[in-house]
């Protein structure tokens, strides 16, 4: 995927989010703000260049860097040799939100925490 | 660039409490992540790499990776590391130490494994502090340094990981810091790679312990300190020696594949088994 602006959706997981600020500090664009809540939030995601930086330096795996799934014409959507659809998986990750989401909160004797 | 963190976490035992136990902006969880990167790049399973972790924080990277996992006692962590090599040298051994873990309490074993050059990856998390104990001053805490144990400065000069474990013989030495993570991707899989005793320093803020006492007013203070004040060695080299004393070299300082000691035990148990009279 090239680096040009607007082509990537940005994802914070907040629930793993400790609201260090490395993401918002280095950010060449400013996509990322820090908010009062303590998490990081997207603001200016059409400007995100789509540089990484932040995924690889989240220390909690909290944010996900994915492709924007292109709005297509409808002629677009067709595949040329197959007459079917594209392939819809290309270009969409639904991320590790299952896991994020509904965090564990098993301590590692198994026990449920409040 | 995408898919990143989605491969981080199919790599983390997810029965565990997460969010992690690191503090905010604390840099062991990206060497956590660029760990995972580099295996997972070099293309091992899961069961044929052993992560070796002694007590600090560091050693919580045991509990969250699902590799096969030694959570060891304070500074034997090489120790541990040394004999599961030996017993079975197909095994990617990994062995994460602290700065206290590796150079105080298990000092003695860094230079004995670097002498012996045993094929194992240390990585060693220099964070200058032992921070999980109430931030006492450790054998990396510059000159000067405010800390627990000394609320006046430090007095005692302190310690290059990097000149220690060349001098003591380890086959590649090289550092890196958490702020050039993908830098630090390419040493770590770099490391698993080559023969002998590989050790990475990896430069990595403690804003809890350290960096509150020491003048960074948050966590972000100190990536930035290590973006100005870190230079790659080739430009580092280059400089003039009053220029050096502001940055911290960071990139490889040695590259020797030389053969490492599980590798001349077993051609010597092969010689033997040839002579069977010998």
């Amino acid at each position: 995927m090239s680096k040009k602006k607007g082509q990537a959706k940005v994802t914070i997981y907040p629930d793993w989010c400790k609201g260090c600020g490395i993401c918002a500090a280095f950010c060449p664009s400013k996509v990322l703000e820090l908010w009062p809540d303590g998490k990081a939030h997207v603001v200016r995601e059409e400007d995100c260049v789509n540089c990484g930086f932040c995924e690889l330096h989240c220390p909690d795996f909290a944010i996900s860097v994915t492709p924007k799934e292109v709005s297509r014409r409808k002629t677009d959507t067709l595949d040329a040799s197959t007459g079917g659809p594209l392939d819809p998986s290309a270009g969409t990750d639904p991320g590790p939100e299952e896991n994020v989401g509904t965090p564990n909160r098993e301590d590692e004797n198994g026990h449920k925490k409040a | 660039m995408a898919q990143v963190t989605q491969l981080i976490h199919d790599y983390l035992r997810h029965n565990k409490k997460f969010p992690h136990v690191y503090c905010a902006g604390c840099g062991h969880g990206i060497v956590l992540g660029s760990l995972i990167r580099s295996v997972h790049s070099l293309g091992y399973s899961k069961d044929e790499v052993v992560l070796v972790a002694g007590i600090g924080c560091s050693g919580r990277m045991a509990v969250y990776v699902d590799f096969n996992t030694v959570h060891t006692t304070h500074g034997r962590a090489l120790t541990f590391a040394t004999g599961i090599k030996m017993a079975n040298p197909n095994l990617k051994v990994i062995v994460v130490m602290g700065d206290g873990d590796a150079m105080s309490i298990g000092g003695n074993h860094l230079i004995h494994a670097a002498r012996r050059n045993i094929g194992l990856t240390a990585l060693v998390l220099n964070n200058n502090i032992y921070g999980m104990t109430g931030g006492q001053a450790s054998p990396t805490s510059p000159e000067g340094t405010i800390s627990a144990t000394s609320p006046f400065g430090q007095l005692e000069s302190s310690f290059d990981i990097v000149e220690m474990a060349m001098a003591s013989g380890a086959s590649y030495v090289a550092r890196g810091t958490v702020l050039h993570a993908n830098m630090l991707d390419s040493l770590i899989s770099e490391a698993l790679e080559k023969p002998g005793f590989n050790l990475v320093e990896i430069l990595t803020p403690c804003h809890t312990q350290y960096g509150r006492k020491n003048k960074f007013k948050t966590v972000v203070d100190m990536y930035q300190w290590y973006k100005k004040n870190t230079a790659k060695l080739e430009r580092y080299r280059q400089l003039a020696p009053e220029e050096q004393a502001k940055f911290t070299p960071i990139g490889v300082f040695r590259d020797e594949m030389r053969p490492g000691l599980e590798v001349k035990y077993a051609t010597l148990r092969n010689k033997l088994q040839e002579q069977p009279n010998a």
